[in-house]
């Protein structure tokens, strides 16, 4: 049961039955309705002489008696004393809502009194194709022996073509690796006391010089400028904490990675604004756009604080070049604002084209290094998602202070810092880790770009990720969001193949899928190649 | 050019208070048996080192485990893969039959409430963010750990509003306090979503008694709102009375299954009872479907690696090995918290009569030069710089009187543990030749000031927290 960098549903969570917030319209207002029906009619009885008193006075009292005896039950709250009696509709009407809203807190019994705003959407079961792909998949997972029909998953982004590498090294030097203190004794001290909780400084100084080595050794990261955290999803939510307030905005090109969404927005109250790139320029991000997106904003009066890239991309697998980063840089300065840039693929690289992180552009020129961001982890280059490391690296001091504090609520567990620490200063094996999945990775990519290719269906060119971006526009009918969901739809239950339709990723035209292609072995690719062909000729 | 969020910039982390500027001394000057004998002893920090060598021994015994294998067999492939929020049902079946092993099995828990996270601090945070919007309040009986003023408040925008506890009745929660804390927050137009209690608490080191549970249970009845119980040290427990969790309470009562049983929550770690920190493993207990729910998702923001869930799910199975570890730890902790206050006896210092943690609720009040906080703070640095001692001051702690401070044993040596009773008894010796000769002299002084310095404080403290929101 594995998921990617997003959480996905599980299969044995419940639906949450009320997670519709109360409405103050009343809706369940049991209470409002009887006092109606009890007080309109009785308006009509009392009509006449005296009537239009005794027909305000009667249903007022009642009313009142009522209110009170609501009152009572109710938990207290100083603000919300209800309003004395009257004889006019207009206030009846208010006080029908009031009667409603203090029925449900009498009740008690209600979900969304119990739990808190954020906590009622969190729990809501998740309704993108990205989330319910993945949970299916891992319901009937397909295998080559033991489940031949079973959905095969192209949804993941997890690279598995080089565990082998990992697996061996680790049988081979764990023990040393662990607790084995210099002197061949067990010193559990070393992992089992609070160490840092942004991170140990030999794991720090390790990851450093892995990202240095992965990246092509063009440039080399500090390990005082980094701060270790559970993943890259807590590391990209504790920048926004500390970037963006409440209602802040960032701009962010489309087509992304839909767990962006929920990473980034859910506790932290900021928005993202998609800024849409175009195949007609396959994918590439224009400064243009992002201006306009910004001058919209503001228009709106939201503020924008950064711009979050990813690079390499993911869905699309492209890189950006020396020259677009730069007009980035530029931009960021004339605006005022940050760059996150999510590096997180960095080493999963196959064409022939060099991968340029952020930090080299800045080491290279004089730029204002204060506002940018660097997102790493392994779980991509490394394998090791279940590990949980994630890296905030920044040129920005403040930043630095404010994150390693927050780093509290996200640490990474002491022992697996001892283990990496040994792995990663193992430079040699790191290379050759590097080498080898390089080649792996672009194998599998050439196969089932092929494969594809001879269904009709195009891929963006790429050299990064551990996905293709598949252009099957020629196969939905019709031509828009809906003719996309249905060909997810066929694919998944059909053809058994879980991939992740644009949509998911805001992608502004219908009929892209990511296809991760690095969870399967080579001998799967016909199958699935056999599987799509299967739904494009129904 | 404001570059940073608000959050970021301003100082709602409570990092700067003196519980954080103590560690940063002793950082800097920290106490070596060898390498630096004059330097500063750490007795502000919470950890138990007193049972490395059962640990030691037994993951010597175990390669396994640590070694991601499962009879003999490598499942390094399924574990470096594994990132599921739901935890490692193995680690999460193993740990709840732990906790319950700890409250003597009279209660048991379904692994499928249990939320893991890293470490209680984030289970704490992540709680509050699934219990409270930004605005609303809990309600903490004082003292408490400093910890929550930043743990509890800072990304979630939730206040803390403070039960008055006081030594009349050796800081046990009584009604009129709780009340009072309510009526607080209405004043400050607050609303109230429940209580926090810490049990065993820190810093007093004494398990909650059955009464306070009562009476907590009744309050939250009464109002309608969360009791969330924080028993990270209920494995502590090393004296009489012995631990009664909450849980135990709503079930004596008969309370499963009704509203109030879904709004009682537990935040459990390992990192006290297991004395594994560094490993990162907190988590939350609870009855609310919708609460597990949201908890679980926002565990994405702090799992526990996959390795360590492994490791531990194959020590927490061994029976036998957690029964001896906690009963053994116990009996040391015992040992050294006695070692502790005879020591200060010795030195004419009493302690809050204490049955659990790591650490002692200690009795300075006779040592201060006025019934201030400004004494208390003038004693502590003196403690700090002179003494070499970093202990935590009462008022980090929000306790309303001066003088008490929490010293921490578990976590040195017996030998340095000695030596900071040795040095304590110094001071103290040559202060009280110099106090006597102006104690007389400074006692009026002290009754016409006591009662203005209090309201002075209090208004300080308000500003403090003004300012923290």
């Amino acid at each position: 049961m594995n998921h990617s960098r997003s959480r996905r549903n599980p299969t044995r969570e419940p639906d949450f039955p009320t997670a519709k917030p109360p409405s103050p319209g009343g809706s369940s207002g049991g209470g409002a309705g009887a006092a109606m029906r009890l007080i309109v009619p009785l308006q009509g009885v009392v009509q006449g002489r005296g009537g239009l008193i005794l027909g305000s006075v009667i249903p007022g009292a009642l009313y009142y008696f009522f209110q009170l005896y609501l009152k009572r039950c109710r938990s207290a709250k100083p603000n919300s004393n209800p309003p004395s009696p009257s004889s006019s509709s207009a206030q009846l009407a208010d006080l029908s809502r009031s009667s409603s809203r203090s029925n449900l807190s009498s009740r008690g019994s209600v979900g969304p009194v119990r739990v808190s705003a954020r906590a009622n959407s969190i729990a809501k079961p998740n309704a993108s194709p990205y989330y319910i792909g993945l949970e299916r998949a891992s319901e009937d997972p397909y295998d080559r022996f033991d489940n031949p029909d079973g959905i095969m998953q192209l949804g993941l982004s997890e690279n598995r073509l080089s565990l082998d590498l990992i697996e061996t090294w680790i049988l081979e030097n764990l023990e040393r690796s662990m607790i084995g203190g210099a002197d061949g004794n067990l010193n559990i001290s070393g992992i089992a006391t609070y160490q840092p909780l942004d991170g140990m400084m030999e794991m720090k100084i390790a990851v450093a010089g892995f990202m240095s080595q992965v990246m092509g050794t063009t440039v080399s990261f500090d390990p005082s400028r980094l701060v270790l955290t559970s993943g890259a999803t807590p590391a990209i939510e504790t920048l926004c904490f500390c970037l963006a307030d409440q209602g802040n905005a960032f701009l962010v090109p489309t087509p992304y990675y839909p767990g962006f969404d929920r990473d980034m927005k859910w506790r932290t109250g900021v928005e993202l604004i998609p800024v849409h790139c175009r195949s007609s320029d396959n994918f590439a991000l224009s400064v243009t756009a992002l201006d306009q997106a910004f001058n919209q904003a503001r228009k709106r009066g939201q503020r924008v604080r950064g711009i979050l890239i990813s690079n390499p991309s993911n869905p699309i697998g492209n890189m950006l070049n020396k020259e677009t980063l730069y007009s980035l840089l530029d931009f960021a300065r004339e605006k005022n604002i940050h760059i996150i840039s999510d590096e997180i693929f960095a080493g999963s690289t196959y064409g022939s084209e060099e991968f340029v992180s952020m930090a080299e552009i800045l080491e290279s020129e004089d730029f204002d290094k204060d506002r940018v961001h660097i997102i790493y982890g392994l779980s991509k280059d490394l394998s090791l998602p279940g590990f949980r490391v994630g890296v905030i690296y920044s040129f920005n001091t403040s930043v630095l202070a404010a994150a390693k504090k927050l780093a509290r609520f996200s640490s990474v567990s002491a022992p697996t810092q001892r283990i990496l620490i040994s792995m990663l200063s193992d430079t040699r094996f790191i290379q050759r880790y590097i080498e080898t999945t390089r080649e792996r990775i672009q194998k599998m990519y050439v196969a089932f770009a092929a494969g594809l290719k001879q269904l009709g269906i195009e891929c963006t060119k790429s050299s990064a990720g551990l996905y293709c971006w598949a252009d099957m526009s020629g196969l939905i009918r019709p031509y828009n969001e809906k003719g996309e969901l249905e060909l997810w739809d066929k694919l998944l239950k059909i053809g058994k193949i879980n991939v992740t339709p644009g949509s998911a990723c805001h992608c502004i035209e219908p009929g892209w899928f990511r296809c991760c292609f690095t969870m399967l072995a080579e001998e799967d690719i016909p199958v699935v190649i056999k599987r799509i062909q299967r739904v494009v000729e129904t | 050019m404001k570059m940073l969020s608000r959050k970021a910039t301003f100082n709602s982390h409570g990092q700067d208070s003196e519980y954080f500027l103590g560690w940063e001394e002793y950082e800097k000057n920290a106490y070596h048996e060898v390498e630096n004998p004059s330097g500063i002893i750490q007795m502000g920090l919470a950890e138990n080192q007193l049972s490395f060598d059962l640990l030691e021994s037994w993951l010597a015994q175990n390669p396994d485990a640590a070694g991601f294998k499962r009879d003999g067999e490598s499942i390094f492939r399924e574990l470096a893969l594994f990132q599921d929020y739901h935890g490692l049902p193995a680690f999460k079946k193993a740990l709840v039959e732990f906790m319950s092993e700890i409250r003597g099995n009279k209660v048991s828990f379904d692994q499928n409430k249990l939320v893991l996270t890293a470490g209680a601090t984030s289970a704490n945070e992540t709680l509050m963010f699934c219990l409270a919007n930004p605005g609303e309040a809990f309600l903490l009986p004082t003292p408490y750990y400093p910890g929550f003023d930043r743990d509890l408040k800072w990304r979630t925008g939730v206040e803390i509003v403070p039960i008055q506890c006081s030594s009349s009745n050796g800081f046990q929660i009584t009604e009129s306090a709780l009340e009072e804390a309510y009526q607080q927050a209405q004043k400050r137009s607050l609303k109230v979503k429940g209580v926090l209690i810490t049990n065993p608490s820190n810093p007093l080191g004494t398990t909650t008694s059955r009464d306070e549970l009562n009476l907590l249970v009744n309050f939250i009845t009464a109002k309608g709102i969360h009791l969330i119980s924080d028993e990270i040290y209920s494995g502590t427990v090393f004296d009489s009375p012995g631990f009664v969790s909450i849980m135990e309470v709503l079930m004596d009562r008969n309370y499963m299954n009704t509203e109030v049983w879904k709004r009682v929550h537990i935040v459990y770690s390992l990192s006290k009872d297991l004395g594994l920190p560094g490993f990162r493993v907190g988590a939350i207990y609870s009855n609310d479907v919708a609460v597990v729910s949201a908890a679980t998702k926002m565990s994405s923001f702090g799992l526990v690696s996959s390795q360590t869930q492994y490791l531990l799910s194959v020590m927490l199975s061994d029976k036998k090995f957690t029964k001896n570890y906690v009963s053994e730890n116990q009996k040391r902790l015992k040992q050294r918290h006695q070692m502790l206050i005879s020591g200060l006896q010795n030195t004419g210092i009493d302690c809050l009569k204490s049955n659990a943690g790591l650490f002692c609720w200690v009795d300075m009040r006779h040592l201060l030069s006025s019934n201030t906080f400004e004494a208390e703070m003038e004693l502590w640095k003196k403690i700090l710089y002179d003494v070499r001692l970093n202990i935590s001051p009462g008022s980090s702690c929000h306790c309303t009187e001066p003088g008490w401070f929490r010293v921490c044993f578990a976590n040195m040596s017996e030998d340095t543990l000695n030596l900071a009773l040795q040095r304590i008894k110094a001071f103290v010796d040559s202060s009280t030749t110099t106090n006597n000769n102006q104690s007389r002299h400074q006692s009026n002084k002290n009754q016409r000031r006591k009662s203005f310095t209090k309201w002075v404080f209090r208004l300080s403290f308000r500003d403090r927290e003004a300012s923290e929101r």
